[in-house]
């Protein structure tokens, strides 16, 4: 029999994500063992609790540049950063799926298998408490997602990616109000998705099969040897771009990219609001932090090729999102297509293949995240007997409802807008300028252009809540209860300090732009 | 002129400083986000917090005094750095800022407290704290910030509370406009300094006060003269100064402690005081300082003129606040030791003009918001306590010995005859008349407010004494109106050569006068001036306009500086606007409603792609997919790169 040999573990390094898996398995005894009653506070608090601690560690191992657990894992600043940032925006979201004073019950279902808009589906809506099981699921996402950004080589990543999809479609399915839109959202997303696995699984094959035969070297889908393989690699070049694009095409599903971005609208209409803000945030970062790894280290010395191809895709995603966000009427769909822009910028930010590049990508994701929480926050707010009030119409007149709250969603849509003195003007900036000193003036024109035009539909909004006199139908704004109070603040001071004050996350960020090879 | 100018850390008390913005600004928001629930007890707040930023603002001014270099810098934190360009959050606290938060949260603490009364029976008192607060707050941003965008952002921030300000009430159409009014013209000045702070990044890459001034002696002539003037502009448009004197009078409409603060005692002060920080870069130029000397000198007589010709008692004291400014332009334009006069009428001028203000206050409460002064009359045996602190005003503004405005004024004049050539005369005589006719016109206000005969209209019974909440801060206003200049002009210039280039050069000329025929002659022009308005109006005065000559009729008119306005620059405008409406309709329009349109037609029709079936999602993903791929793969040929 031959003998195993366990590559070493470095244990510290590994902990956040032990603790998040671990935090889940636990949760999941939680639900067996604990009375019905308790499980909420019980469940919130050690997700919570897991979230901290698993951010101690992250600021505890801030000096770690290391590859372990054999080549799997790379535990180095860009990997720190993003973690920090999907635990953080992790910690945010919690509180949204946290709270039970919007909505009677919390914003998820009380019982998944009742037939959707039947009597006993109506009675559950009126307020009996929702599922606990979802902070399991939401601590398994969060801990696929901090192995996503470590990932060293294509399986891991691959287990990551399936790791916190999983859990994701599930949530998707769990809308306490509009059951068949959200379980419809939720078959999309996982059919789509699964659609989209098998890409990327296509892709890492193509790519093993593209470094077998380097002499004195094994092949592999760890990062190092892709790398190495671009430049010496025997095999036919054929298979490393048709590898590379199916793998592109995986990771820019997740990413909300177009022409793979369809799944998206749809999924972040149907989902409940907290679960689509916590996509928003934490799954863009976890997204962008697996392509930044895989174009950074692994293909880097391609860059000439996949450039223009990623660019075309990043003109094409700004272009979708900014156009298609004109026409829609829905505050949800319209928030979906925004993010898909936002992932068209972060795409340039890809694309500039500098420390500055870097650092910019990971600042914007953070500003990104913290901006989108507090508007999906807002977007919970706003609602009336049969649940939120998404559509746009509804809007109408709300700030003279409620000033302070529509003063708040202004604020944020600015932002977005990327107005300066918030983060929107910052981050954009901290993108675009690298990717113009890297020569890629085409994307940075292209960005901002249609940030000309993606503004249109934030200020339209706007209008609509501030000039429009409210009508019968204009819903109130629901006085939140302290968590999503806090999430909210969270979001919109962060917005704002890292408007007027960016330089010490820039600081944090140009510190920790480099990988570990 | 070489020289360095370099700031000391602050240490102590004094890394403290921002509290003077955090306070009235914290006070601010606290007042405007509790909304009603703050209705009862939220203009105490607003006076505690003018309060607490005046006792803080003395406890430094003290610290500072006992330090060796008396500028102290306190970086708060990395505004804007990108690349070579940075902008740091920065506060600089030294004699001239010392003096000037001194001015306007002690001056400022005062109006506070009298406006509580006076907006008593307004509903929107909050509102008015807040927004009051919010000036204090800007303004103190405005004179404490340690570089020009600093600067910028509190000229804006005061800009925005004046605006509010006078439009408060905005219900009153005349409100409304004049509000627009000075907010328009106001852009015309921030324009120019907007350009101004572009200029110094572009030549000297940095905003930074010493940096600045440190390298101004290497740029050119021209550079320096665009500079200051593009400066001189955005201070005009601020104080009030010809060409952008308009809004001031018309900034009236506001409710009175606005007037007073406001427009009267610290907002249009910015200009001198932009002027007095950016010495160094006057001082570098001669015709810069011979314009800013001009525009001092044509606006103070202009302001005496229309002064002359008005009735209604605040845009009498309004066009006299107009003139007083153009004192201190002309002080601040001379350059050298006369920075330091300037500053010293400045604060004077503070003191007495916030007294003046609040007495008229007090006068239309107890006449029931009337402003024409025909209709006033003997109201000195009714409103004992505000017709003699009104007095004390109304003797320190014509320069009376000993009133604070002998002591304030009078060396500006002195120091105008000090000029090298034969403007000496232009400019020391422009100086002297001025005194003569502040003296004759504010002489008539007071005449025909408090003696004479009663004008009253019917409705007018007993007019009544204000409150002692609004009596007291005129008392204490009437005091500073007394002894005030004596103090400040033998103290403050001594304090001020601690402040780069302020009052370190002593004049060079001899005046072409002798220091006591002037001195004389001053005070001869003002007995004079009083002395005619007195005998003209002791009878009181006609209550209906009276036919007038040229003169009168043409100051009526505010010099037919409006109808210039409106020919020289609205009509042209309004035509030029016509056309570019016109193009834009048919052109640009065209243009942009076309792509408005593709942008949303194509939105719609791309809308239809997204059907909702999971089958033709999964379509263009694997259309998407295959196009991908062959993109790769035509890069890979060389079809692409």
């Amino acid at each position: 029999m031959t003998e195993l040999k366990l590559p070493s573990l470095d244990y510290a390094a590994l902990a956040p994500i032990l603790i998040m898996l671990g935090t889940a398995l636990l949760g999941v005894l939680v639900e067996a063992f604990v009375p019905r009653r308790s499980r909420h506070v019980v469940q919130l608090t050690l997700a919570l609790l897991a979230v901290l601690a698993a951010l101690t560690m992250v600021v505890f191992n801030a000096d770690d540049r290391i590859i372990t657990a054999g080549q799997a894992l790379a535990v180095d600043g860009p990997t720190l950063f993003l973690q920090g940032a999907i635990l953080v925006l992790a910690a945010m979201a919690l509180l949204l799926i946290g709270d039970r004073s919007v909505e009677r019950g919390g914003a998820f279902v009380a019982q998944a298998a009742v037939t959707a808009e039947s009597a006993d589906d109506r009675r559950q809506a009126e307020g009996r408490n929702g599922l606990t099981e979802v902070y399991p699921l939401v601590t398994f996402a969060i801990g696929g997602m901090l192995i996503f950004v470590a990932a060293n080589d294509l399986l891991t990543m691959f287990i990551a990616l399936e790791v916190f999809s999983l859990p994701l479609y599930l949530l998707c399915a769990l809308a306490r109000r509009r059951r068949l839109l959200s379980q419809e959202a939720a078959m999309k997303y996982f059919l789509l998705g699964a659609y989209a696995s098998a890409f990327f699984l296509f892709g890492v094959a193509l790519i093993y099969g593209f470094t077998a035969g380097m002499p004195g070297r094994t092949a592999g889908v760890d990062f190092a040897t892709i790398n190495a393989a671009v430049t010496e690699s025997p095999a036919s070049p054929v298979l490393l771009f048709a590898g590379m694009a199916l793998l592109s095409i995986g990771l820019l599903f997740k990413a909300a990219a177009a022409p793979f971005h369809v799944w998206t609208p749809d999924v972040y209409q149907g989902a409940p609001t907290p679960v689509t803000g916590f996509m928003a945030a934490c799954t863009k970062v976890a997204a962008f932090g697996a392509l930044l790894r895989v174009f950074h280290v692994a293909f880097v010395d391609a860059s000439w090729d996949f450039t223009p191809v990623l660019g075309a895709i990043a003109v094409l995603t700004m272009l979708v999102g900014a156009v298609l966000a004109v026409t829609q009427t829905d505050i949800k769909r319209l928030l979906a297509y925004s993010s898909i822009a936002n992932a068209g910028y972060l795409l340039v930010g890809v694309l500039a293949p500098s420390r500055d590049g870097l650092s910019g990508t990971m600042f914007y994701l953070v500003a990104y995240g913290f901006s989108v929480l507090a508007a999906f926050a807002v977007v919970t707010l706003v609602r009336d007997a049969d649940g939120e009030a998404t559509h746009l119409s509804r809007w109408a007149g709300l700030g003279r409802r409620s000033p302070f709250f529509a003063g708040l969603f202004t604020f944020i849509l600015l932002a977005f807008a990327g107005i300066p003195l918030t983060s929107g003007f910052t981050s954009k900036f901290a993108i675009f300028g690298p990717a113009l000193e890297e020569g890629q003036a085409w994307l940075v024109i292209a960005g901002v252009l249609t940030s000309m035009v993606l503004a249109f539909p934030y200020l339209r909004v706007v209008v609509m809540m501030w000039l429009s006199e409210p009508g019968e139908s204009t819903p109130t704004v629901t006085v939140p209860g302290g968590l999503t109070s806090a999430a909210l603040m969270i979001g919109v001071l962060a917005t704002l300090v890292l408007g007027v004050a960016p330089a010490p996350l820039l600081d944090l960020a140009a510190g920790a732009a480099e990988f570990v090879r | 002129m070489e020289e360095t100018v370099q700031y000391a850390g602050a240490t102590g008390l004094l890394g403290s400083v921002w509290l003077l913005v955090a306070i009235p600004l914290v006070s601010a928001a606290i007042l405007l986000l509790l909304g009603r629930r703050a209705d009862r007890w939220g203009h105490w707040l607003g006076v505690a917090a003018i309060g607490a930023a005046f006792v803080l603002g003395l406890a430094f001014f003290f610290q500072l005094r006992g330090l060796e270099n008396k500028s102290v810098e306190l970086s708060l934190w990395d505004f804007i750095a990108v690349g070579d360009l940075r902008v740091d959050f920065g506060l600089l606290f030294d004699p001239l800022a010392a003096v000037f938060v001194l001015l306007i949260t002690g001056v400022g603490f005062l109006i506070h407290l009298y406006a509580v009364e006076y907006m008593a029976h307004d509903g929107g008192r909050r509102r008015f704290f807040a927004y009051f607060n919010l000036f204090v707050a800007a303004m103190l941003l405005l004179v404490l910030g340690n570089n020009y965008v600093m600067l910028y952002f509190g000229w804006e921030g005061v800009g925005l509370a004046s605006y509010l300000l006078i439009s408060f009430w905005y219900g009153r159409p005349s409100a409304a406009t004049a509000g627009k009014k000075a907010f328009l013209m106001n852009r015309v000045g921030d324009a120019g300094l907007a350009v101004g702070i572009f200029i110094m990044f572009a030549t000297l890459g940095t905003t930074q006060y010493d940096e600045v001034f440190s390298g101004v002696g290497g740029l050119t002539a021209t550079t320096v003269l665009v500079l200051g003037l593009l400066l001189l502009l955005g201070a005009a448009g601020k104080s009030g100064q010809f060409p952008l004197q308009a809004w001031l009078p018309d900034a009236m409409e506001g409710p009175t402690p606005v007037s007073a603060l406001i427009h009267a005692a610290t907002m249009v002060t910015a200009g001198v005081y932009l002027i007095a920080r950016s010495n160094p870069i006057f001082s570098a130029n001669s015709t810069l300082q011979l314009v800013v000397v001009s525009v001092g000198a044509l606006t103070l007589l202009m302001g005496c003129i229309i002064g002359a010709a008005k009735d209604d008692i605040k845009r009498v004291l309004a066009w006299s606040t107009v003139s007083q400014i153009g004192y201190m332009f002309l002080g601040v334009g001379l350059g050298g030791g006369a920075y330091a006069l300037a500053i010293v009428h400045l604060l004077a001028h503070g003191f007495f003009k916030a007294n003046m203000f609040l007495g008229a206050g007090s006068v239309m409460h107890g006449m029931k918001d009337q402003v024409d002064i025909r209709r006033f009359g003997g109201l000195s045996k009714h409103m004992k306590i505000t017709w003699l602190t009104f007095m004390m005003g109304w003797l320190a503004i014509i320069g009376m010995f000993p009133f604070s405005g002998f002591f304030s004024k009078e060396p500006i004049i002195v120091a105008a005859f000090e000029r090298e050539d034969w403007t000496a005369w232009l400019f020391g005589g422009a100086a002297l008349l001025g005194a003569g006719l502040t003296a004759f016109y504010m002489t008539r206000l007071f005449v025909l407010t408090f003696h004479g005969p009663k004008r009253w209209t019917e409705d007018i019974e007993h007019p009544h004494e204000s409150p002692k909440l609004m009596t007291i801060p005129l008392i204490l206003l009437a005091v500073g109106s007394v002894g005030a200049g004596f103090l400040l002009s033998t103290s403050v210039p001594d304090w001020l050569t601690a402040t780069a280039g302020l009052g370190s050069e002593h004049a060079e000329h001899e005046a072409v006068l002798s220091h006591a025929v002037i001195t004389t002659l001053s005070l001869l022009v003002t007995v004079l001036g009083a002395g005619l308005a007195w005998f003209l109006f002791r009878a009181g005065t006609a209550t209906a306009p009276q036919p007038a000559g040229v003169l009168v009729t043409a100051a009526r008119r505010n010099l037919y500086t409006d109808a210039v306005n409106e020919a020289v620059f609205e009509k042209p405008g309004i035509f030029l606007t016509r056309a570019l409406v016109f193009l834009d309709n048919r052109g640009i329009d065209g243009l942009v409603n076309g792509l408005a349109a593709a942008v949303g037609g194509g939105s719609g029709r791309l809308r239809r792609m997204q059907t909702g079936f999971v089958r033709s999602y999964a379509t263009s993903i694997l259309a998407g997919a295959l196009l991908v791929m062959a993109a790769f793969l035509a890069v890979q040929a060389g079809w692409l790169a």
